[in-house]
């Protein structure tokens, strides 16, 4: 299921771009508490630097392609990870919740020890799962500003039309927040994991001999 | 390590394994993401569509703009699939002026010597006057009107149902086509709507916004809503109608925008 992961890395980047193509057109989103506005989101030398301007067709056509493939690439990971039973290693278990704090305390160098885990801990668990489920968020928002009139229940299950612009927006948001931990992560983690996710598989050195550790999942795969 | 015999097979190392088994999935890998980079620039760089209905936008783009059209009009358009309405005290107060194409302020235009034409078999025209259409059932309709751009407005206009128009003016057989063009009278802009969306219940030619005969700036003496497009394809000031069983012109699907455009 990495390859899933490695097609929707290029596909997200593609509809991020293409929907800041669009968003552009009306850039309406700033953050103001009593009449004063603390912050707009994007600044226009951002804007020129990545060439957004004038641009709202362009961005709608590749916007429209391309979320067939984040759809359907979703649907994919999901449908695998049901059917082989990997969702028990993702999806967060009763004790995950307290868990994942230890884990962040320890990520943090705050706490010496970590709780034990299987192939992820219980912050992995959490992100993971979460990940998911803001994709698909993504997808209903998407359709529900997409066709209006002709998904107005998801239009409505989003709280209206302004609403579920501005969860397909803040949704955005929290994959590029995503991404940046995510990065931190994988670089904290070091070459061996970074390798397994393309391989499939890691090598971890025990005494006295090295033994070959494969990840269940990648039986099927390889 | 150990050197194999090059005559006898041996079975490999476990180091052997590893270092051949991650060689197969980088180069896997590599040889896969060079293939979409591949990809992302055929698409990228693809040529642009030959202007004719549709213009300004590469060939595969505007391709999966078509195919998505059928496929949601399939699977989710329904006449029975009716825009949300609101009260009439939500509507905006200033209706928000977009865009002038067409009905430009400084260009000379009389409302009251303007008659709607359509233009049916054979050249013939049909004249209607404004009087004619205001003759027929009203329909009012407070809706939320939704800009291409990403902006919206509820706003309140009040008209002729398309489909009572052409029951009352016998025009049925035209509306068996599957398209329907409309015009501002100087030729500037103009859209194409395929007939299921004209037909729906709230598609209005509307002469009324606010309880008000429309201003020039929205589209005296009449203009088209239609909830279930974007605002680009609520032409102002029709001049003429006319039908057909392939696109008509459309002003914005010449610049790159999905021709269908709907919501």
């Amino acid at each position: 299921m990495r390859w899933c992961h490695w097609v929707n890395f290029p596909v997200l980047t593609i509809m991020i771009w293409s929907g800041m193509l669009i968003y552009w057109a009306n850039d309406e989103y700033s953050i103001t508490i009593f009449g004063h506005t603390f912050f707009r989101f994007f600044p226009d030398w951002f804007y020129n630097t990545l060439k957004i301007p004038h641009r709202l067709s362009e961005g709608m056509a590749f916007h429209f392609l391309f979320m067939w493939f984040f759809t359907l690439n979703g649907i994919l990971y999901i449908l695998y990870t049901a059917i082989s039973g990997e969702w028990r290693e993702l999806v967060p278990k009763k004790n995950s919740f307290k868990e994942a704090w230890l884990v962040l305390l320890h990520d943090l160098h705050i706490r010496k020890t970590a709780p034990p885990q299987n192939k992820y801990n219980a912050a992995q668990r959490i992100a993971y799962t979460a990940i998911i489920i803001m994709g698909i968020g993504s997808v209903i928002s998407g359709l529900a500003i997409y066709k209006p009139v002709q998904f107005y229940y998801l239009t409505w299950l989003c709280g209206g039309y302004h609403f579920a612009r501005i969860i397909h927006f803040a949704l955005t948001l929290g994959y590029v927040f995503f991404f940046v931990i995510h990065i931190v992560q994988v670089i904290l983690a070091g070459w061996g994991n970074f390798s397994s996710v393309i391989s499939g598989f890691e090598v971890v050195n025990e005494e006295p001999k090295p033994i070959v550790q494969t990840i269940k999942e990648d039986e099927h795969t390889e | 390590m150990s050197t194999p015999n090059k005559k006898v097979k041996k079975e490999l190392t476990v180091e052997q394994k590893i270092n051949r088994r991650n060689f197969i999935s980088f180069a896997a890998f590599t040889l896969l993401a060079a293939g979409a980079f591949e990809g992302w620039r055929w698409l990228y760089k693809s040529p642009e569509e030959a202007a004719g209905i549709t213009g300004g936008t590469r060939k595969p783009l505007r391709k999966a703009l078509n195919k998505t059209e059928l496929f949601f009009r399939r699977v989710a358009f329904s006449d029975n699939h009716l825009v949300k309405t609101y009260p009439k005290s939500m509507a905006a107060k200033r209706v928000r002026v977009n865009s002038d194409i067409g009905v430009e302020a400084n260009k000379k235009f009389d409302p009251a010597a303007w008659k709607l034409q359509v233009i049916k078999k054979g050249g013939e025209i049909l004249q209607i006057s404004l009087q004619e259409l205001m003759a027929l059932p009203k329909t009012e309709i407070v809706y939320d009107f939704k800009c291409v751009e990403g902006w919206d407005q509820i706003s309140h206009w009040a008209g002729v149902k398309f489909s009572d128009f052409i029951k009352h003016f016998q025009l049925d057989d035209y509306a068996k086509m599957q398209y329907v063009g409309m015009e501002t009278p100087d030729k500037a802009y103009y859209v194409g709507v395929d007939m299921p969306s004209a037909m729906h219940p709230q598609t209005l030619l509307a002469y009324e916004v606010n309880e008000k005969l429309l201003p020039l700036e929205h589209g005296a003496p009449l203009r088209l809503i239609i909830p279930v497009k974007y605002g680009i394809k609520n032409l102002k000031r029709i001049g003429t109608i006319a039908f057909s069983n392939t696109r008509p012109r459309d002003y914005w699907a010449e610049q790159g925008y999905d021709y269908y455009s709907g919501l």
